[in-house]
């Protein structure tokens, strides 16, 4: 009895130590701490690079970071860099990517949630079929529609304007988005569609009254994976948009694969940050939103 | 039934209306969908794979040649190094990506701080557009200014590294750079995976003491089968369709070495003005997507048909 | 005049038949119970009284009109769902009226029922709350007060506890009672709890397979099961099965097992029993009385307690019977130990002879 009372004092007692250091700590943020490197240097070089003067970024190391920070190539990137044929800069590229995003977004959320709503609400014969057509078709590669699209635009009168590019996004973005309202509104229950039933709601005012108003989320990440997918497509943009509505993906190839005269790096550079700086901030200010969205498709809830 | 029933309705048969208008604003909303799938989507292909029988040069034709666009198509040496080049690509692209993407999911998984700051940047290049990735690392990858110098600068004074400019190696920096942007990609869905396993199996593989690396190999991989082919199923869907990273980054070069299939269909329809020979190389990439395809939907989508009931 | 009759109804999903040919005629003000194993088509049947799904063959009929092909708001009927379904985003004062005010109801109308409704459910304090701020039997009452306010002759509830703890399901199930004595409304009532049904119920229809087995008052689901599927499905612990045969000794009926044979002189047969007729008879553990009674009728057999379940308001005895199980349901009291050997009396007037089709003999 006294014994196992001293052993009592004795023994290990409250809350078990924890070793910071220990060799799986090491080994584990060792590993992330080096894939995390390798992930963030490009970020870092781009950012370094626009920033120096051109014989800086000729004389010294990519990773140095800049003796003497100049704005300038992001200024010409923006306003005065050459695509080969003339040199008015990114700006032109922004803003047709701006008209060509705002459309498509638009128009292909509000047509994909309308679907996804009826697919998983108001099911007709063959409704399922169709789906599943068009979810083959987000496989299909686009290669094998390229040119009937062509065809098919040029009899619209749309071939080479923004409503053509608008319209391909809008058919493209059509089966991931559907499939993700789609799975969402699945997710609803269904007696809370039958109990607007009940109460005399139609169609039209299940979607506006009870739907939309609770389906806030899923549009978030509907319009997160539309902004970054048509701002960041070149494919359609060089094929359906034609020479003066470029978007901005196609220009910042234009000016930094042009063969003309001197390469400017820093310019480059900056003009690449410029493109990319409006996915990257949707993407830093979404977080997990963003993951959700491009998991959407994936995963299946 | 009592005869007063029928009486009741035949007074109001009329009020059932013909079958194509019921529920018909869920049809009216279905149309744009329909439209796609049948015109956009299969009309599509097959206008595609009718015309990849045909000689049409710059504009479509009705002259059929049989299988004669598909003979050149094969004999073409720029085919073959682009089919191989997507090859190449695509078992490196697989294998590590899923590895490096499982093991970076996994090192995530182990409650470590800064879990959030670790993946926003793993996954940020998958944010960015092809275009952007690819100039990237055609600046990190310059023979002249690049990682080159920085490594004759530490001493290595003889050092080269120009694969861009490397008939046998340009193919290795578009791995490279598409491995950059998607594995953090492939690491969201195998955490997604990870997530989803039910706690209690790691409380019951501690309670047997079996060691982590154990339950991951024998255990928590085999769990998560569907992640993988689902994750196989759309890295292997999006490798046939890489083009605009070629465009930037080698444009193909040098010397047509590091071409794609998806490159070798554009060129052909709006650069060389060959479309039957376009055709016949998309006809192409359409077949081995279905060939994937196929049999991924067939067991994803026969094991869960019975799933209605009242 | 019938409140709801439903006449062959049939209902199948691709090759999958979940109603076949089914009748049923509710009188007016009465309260219906559908009881069932899941996947019986107790709920299907429901839903197609709501109007929510399309039946394949058949009529229904509410207050006299053939309804088959109305919409739901057409029926004259209101609905509560096991989920509650109520529209997360709105007030439950918007809950309740989102149905009035489609239907172009004057404001006044409007607000008159639906305090009235609120009054009668006592939910007049969580007016303007949101669903999410309720708790799961303020949920439900929200529920119920939506069918309310339609102001229909006929409910229909689709599991409407099952969703709530014990203790909440009890108060609730009184209120319901409380509710349709006030109402006096048509009530329709799915559900797979037998308490429920036993103590809501003015009759009750057991389903399996989409058919109804049995539709009669609780005492005479209870007593008089009409098959072997019902008498096993009502009753906790369940009625004991005996496989035996029975004897025609000299006009006296006996059933037989072996080392058991009952007398059954007061067995009020219902078909046609033939000597030899391989059948089961059913006694329910409540029926069974420990020690030798002297009454008429009773017999008296000698059971061995295998397992002693002390339950609060009674005890349940496993015990062996000749080799077969027999569940015994006695008073708390009891000082049985398992075991001991016992004696256990009942009268075979009130137990059920099943043949080996399942119908009752």
């Amino acid at each position: 009895m006294a014994e196992a009372v001293a052993n009592k004092m004795q023994g290990p007692q409250g809350p078990k130590p924890k070793r910071i250091i220990s060799g799986r700590n090491i080994v584990l943020y060792g590993f992330l701490i080096v894939a995390a490197l390798y992930w963030l240097l490009p970020l870092y070089v781009m950012v370094v690079t626009s920033l120096k003067g051109l014989p800086e970024v000729r004389m010294g190391n990519i990773f140095s970071p800049p003796m003497e920070i100049t704005f300038e190539p992001w200024v010409k990137a923006w306003d005065s860099a050459c695509t080969g044929l003339y040199c008015e800069g990114l700006k032109v590229g922004f803003w047709n990517s701006i008209k060509i995003l705002i459309p498509s977004t638009v128009i292909s959320i509000i047509i994909a949630s309308v679907n996804g709503y009826a697919l998983s609400f108001w099911r007709f014969k063959g409704s399922e079929i169709f789906f599943t057509i068009l979810l083959f078709g987000a496989f299909i590669p686009y290669q094998v529609m390229l040119y009937p699209l062509v065809i098919i635009l040029r009899e619209l009168g749309l071939f080479s304007s923004l409503g053509g590019v608008v319209l391909v996004h809008t058919i493209f973005g059509m089966p991931i988005l559907t499939l993700l309202f789609r799975n969402y509104f699945a997710g609803v229950p269904d007696e809370l569609f039958k109990a607007a039933r009940v109460d005399g709601a139609g169609f039209w005012r299940i979607f506006f009254q009870i739907m939309l108003p609770m389906s806030l989320p899923i549009f978030v990440v509907a319009i997160i994976l539309q902004v970054t997918g048509i701002w960041n497509d070149f494919l359609f943009g060089i094929i359906y948009a034609g020479t003066t509505n470029f978007p901005m993906t196609v220009q910042l190839n234009n000016i930094v694969n042009s063969t003309q005269g001197v390469k400017e790096y820093n310019v480059n550079m900056a003009a690449t940050l410029l493109t990319g700086a409006l996915p990257l901030i949707v993407y830093f200010v979404s977080g997990k939103l963003f993951v959700r969205g491009i998991a959407a498709g994936a995963v299946k809830g | 039934m009592p005869s007063f029933f029928r009486q009741i309705e035949q007074k109001t048969w009329w009020k059932r209306r013909p079958k194509i208008l019921r529920n018909l604003s869920a049809k009216i909303a279905a149309l744009p969908m329909i439209a796609v799938a049948l015109v956009g989507f299969v009309g599509c292909s097959v206008w595609s794979i009718v015309y990849s029988f045909t000689s049409s040069k710059s504009l479509p034709k009705e002259r059929f040649v049989g299988f004669k666009q598909y003979d050149r198509l094969f004999d073409s040496s720029r085919w073959q190094t682009s089919v191989e080049n997507v090859a190449v690509y695509g078992i490196c692209s697989l294998v590590f990506s899923l590895v490096v993407g499982f093991l970076l999911a996994v090192a995530l998984d182990q409650k470590i701080r800064f879990e959030n700051t670790f993946r926003t940047i793993f996954l940020y290049p998958f944010a960015l557009s092809f275009i952007v990735t690819g100039l990237v690392w055609q600046w990190l990858l310059n023979a002249d200014f690049g990682v080159a110098q920085v490594i004759r600068d530490i001493g290595f004074t003889s050092f080269e590294l120009n694969i861009l400019s490397n008939r046998d190696y340009a193919i290795y920096a578009i791995i490279i750079a598409g491995l950059w942007q998607g594995t953090g990609f492939v690491m969201a869905l195998m955490l997604a995976g990870l997530r989803g396993i039910d706690q209690d199996i790691w409380k019951a593989s501690r309670v047997d003491g079996i060691p982590a690396w154990r339950t991951y190999l024998f255990i928590v991989i085999p769990m998560m089968k569907p992640v993988f082919i689902t994750t196989l199923v759309i890295i292997a869907s999006g490798i046939v369709k890489v083009f605009d990273l070629v465009v930037a980054l080698t444009a193909g070069g040098p010397g047509g070495s590091s071409e794609l299939p998806a490159k070798y269909v554009y060129d052909f329809m709006f650069g060389r003005a060959n479309l039957g020979q376009a055709l016949a190389a998309s006809t192409v990439m359409l077949t081995t997507v279905l060939i994937i395809l196929i049999p991924w939907a067939y067991l994803e989508f026969s094991h869960k048909k019975d799933s209605e009931n009242g | 005049m019938s409140s709801v009759a439903i006449s062959d109804l049939s209902l199948s999903f691709g090759s999958v038949e979940v109603l076949k040919s089914l009748n049923l005629e509710v009188d007016e003000g009465e309260f219906i119970v559908l009881l069932g194993p899941s996947g019986c088509g107790k709920s299907t049947l429901l839903n197609c009284i709501a109007g929510l799904l399309d039946v394949t063959a058949g009529q229904i009929f509410i207050n006299g009109n053939n309804v088959t092909w109305d919409e739901p708001k057409d029926r004259g009927i209101g609905m509560v769902f096991q989920s509650y379904a109520l529209y997360p985003q709105m007030s439950v004062e918007k809950n309740l009226s989102f149905g009035l005010k489609v239907a172009g109801l004057p404001k006044a109308e409007v607000q008159e029922r639906v305090s009235k409704a609120a009054e009668i459910l006592q939910i007049e304090p969580l007016l303007k709350r949101k669903p999410a701020a309720l708790s799961g039997g303020q949920r439900q009452r929200v529920a119920i007060g939506r069918a309310l306010v339609r102001d229909v002759n006929v409910f229909l509830f689709d599991e409407p506890l099952s969703n709530l703890d014990a203790k909440l399901r009890t108060d609730l199930r009184v209120e319901l009672k409380r509710l349709h004595q006030r109402l006096g409304n048509t009530m329709i009532y799915v559900t797979h709890d037998q308490i429920e049904a036993l103590t809501l119920a003015d009759r009750i229809a057991i389903m399996k397979d989409g058919l109804i087995q049995q539709l009669d008052t609780p005492a005479g689901i209870y007593n008089n099961p009409t098959n072997r599927f019902v008498a096993g499905f009502i009753g906790s612990p369940g009625m004991n099965f005996i496989s035996g045969t029975l004897e025609d000794d000299a006009g006296q009926w006996f059933f037989a097992a072996p080392d058991l044979r009952i007398p059954l002189n007061d067995y009020a047969f219902t078909g046609n029993p033939t000597a030899g007729q391989q059948v089961e008879i059913g006694i329910r553990p409540e029926h069974v009385v420990l020690n030798d009674v002297s009454e008429a009728g009773f017999v008296t057999l000698q059971v061995e307690a295998d397992i002693v379940e002390p339950m609060g308001a009674d005890t349940v005895l496993w015990t062996k019977l000749a080799g077969n199980n027999l569940t015994i349901r006695t008073d708390s009291e009891s000082t049985v130990k398992s075991g001991d050997s016992l004696s256990a009396s009942f009268n075979p007037a009130r137990a059920s002879i099943f043949a080996q089709d399942g119908s009752r003999v």
